[in-house]
């Protein structure tokens, strides 16, 4: 397993232009499969537009204690981008300016982040209705600094959604790295200590459940209840919901389809599974996604691969909700990721 | 003509086997779906049992299908296994429960 970023390696997948370039030819080309804009030109939502703004979802930086296998922000130790202080107090302004009622802070691993505490205070102090922070787990295990994590969250009333990419320890440690799964179990009972995820509890801790190759999750609810049964058994570890998300084919996933000849298989699998229905909800509809520089994006994938929102407003010193309103949201071969079978995004399936 | 009789690419064409009894095939695929169903049984475990069924049966195509369907559903390798032993014993039990009509015979015919 590496333990460096694609882009300390140099590899050509690093680059953004180098994966959608990847992602447009080949199989793709004349006479294959159809493009994610060909396939929506058929459908009743020709081209996908936002809705009302209702997440804000912030990508406080790239740095984190994992390198995981399937990361599509290619995340790592070696990662330095870090959102600045300034470039934070303008997200307090959009919350107070704009109708968002969730908060999603994302990253790397966002506790990393030196004004991780001080934002979450401020954030935290405007009221928003559901805050939510997601967590590898490992981090609240990492250091003693963090140890008091999980009272913090509780303070704040965050909601917590963490990893948890199996309910066994193999499947976890492959794609996550060595004695993930056991600092995890670890990180999940500490917020089970203080009332997260129990029944009697209104301290919201979710999990997401992806799937540890090239293959689609399978049904959300099933896998819930076989989490749910194995966790107690095994760990007396509870939680609230279990969300399925879809393996974007970017970054390091993109790398492994491509290094363990699956991509074709992999990306057939994904048009095959296209349902018009998810298209109707997919989150780039209803969500914003900032970069630590403080470009926008019309979802987290999108920021991976550098493209911009299509609006003359792509950066928060400019922001203005009208004019972003009016923008198309930017596709390419990767959203076949959120339109798969019962569809996929940062809250889980979607139909 | 293909070069091989079998080709992974067939089994995505299995639903043409419509095309030519339409009556037969849709029927045959309602009955298929609603098998497969949560029942008695949970879908999982009806997966691991045809799972273990496309080995004794020995058809590539099933083994494809019902591998990649048990990893969706996150059935892993152990459990896998396990269920391909079971197919195991009960064949090589099928062989070996003959034995006793071999023991009766050698036993009838030997002094």
């Amino acid at each position: 397993m590496n333990t460096k970023s694609l882009q300390s390696q140099k590899h050509a997948l690093a680059s953004g232009a180098k994966q959608l370039s990847f992602l447009s030819n080949g199989i793709f080309g004349q006479g294959g499969l159809p493009t994610f804009s060909e396939r929506i030109a058929a459908t009743a939502t020709p081209v996908l537009q936002p809705q009302k703004l209702e997440i804000l979802q912030i990508n406080l930086g790239y740095m984190c204690n994992q390198v995981c296998s399937h990361c599509h922000v290619d995340a790592g130790p070696d990662r330095k981008e870090m959102m600045s202080r300034a470039t934070l107090v303008q997200c307090l302004e959009i919350l107070k300016k704009t109708s968002v009622h969730t908060l999603d802070l994302t990253g790397g691993a966002p506790e990393m982040h030196p004004d991780f505490r001080w934002f979450v205070e401020q954030a935290s102090a405007l009221g928003v209705a559901d805050f939510i922070v997601r967590s590898n787990l490992t981090i609240l295990r990492a250091n003693k600094k963090y140890y008091d994590l999980p009272e913090f969250f509780k303070t704040h009333n965050i909601h917590v959604i963490s990893s948890l990419p199996f309910y066994k320890k193999e499947k976890t440690d492959r794609q996550r790295g060595a004695g993930v799964f056991s600092k995890s179990i670890e990180a999940l009972q500490q917020l089970n200590a203080v009332g997260y995820g129990k029944p009697d509890s209104k301290l919201q801790l979710d999990l997401v459940y992806n799937p540890s190759g090239a293959f689609l999750p399978g049904d959300q609810k099933a896998l819930e209840k076989d989490y749910k049964k194995a966790l107690k058994a095994d760990f007396d570890v509870d939680f609230n919901q279990l969300f399925t998300i879809t393996n974007m084919p970017i970054s390091r996933f993109l790398e492994y389809l491509i290094a363990s000849e699956n991509y074709e298989e992999y990306m057939e699998a994904l048009v095959a599974a296209f349902n018009p229905a998810a298209l109707n909800n997919v989150m780039c509809t209803n969500t914003l996604s900032v970069r630590w520089d403080g470009f926008l994006y019309d979802c987290d994938f999108n920021q991976m691969l550098d493209i911009k929102v299509a609006s003359p407003i792509q950066h928060l010193d400019d922001f203005d909700p009208a004019p972003l309103q009016e923008r198309t949201i930017c596709i390419s071969q990767h959203c076949y990721g959120c339109t798969a079978g019962a569809g996929s995004s940062c809250q889980g399936s979607v139909v | 003509m293909k070069k091989t009789y079998y080709d992974p690419a067939d089994l995505k064409q299995f639903k043409n086997i419509t095309d030519w009894s339409p009556e037969l095939g849709e029927k045959f695929f309602d009955y298929y779906n609603t098998v497969f169903k949560e029942g008695a049984l949970s879908a999982r475990e009806k997966s691991l049992i045809a799972l273990a069924v496309a080995h004794t049966i020995q058809c590539p195509y099933c083994i494809d299908a019902y591998t990649q369907d048990g990893l969706k559903r996150g059935i892993d390798k152990s459990e896998m296994m396990e269920a391909l032993h079971v197919a195991g014993a009960i064949r090589g039990g099928a062989s070996l429960v003959h034995g006793v009509q071999m023991m009766d015979i050698y036993n009838k015919k030997s002094m």
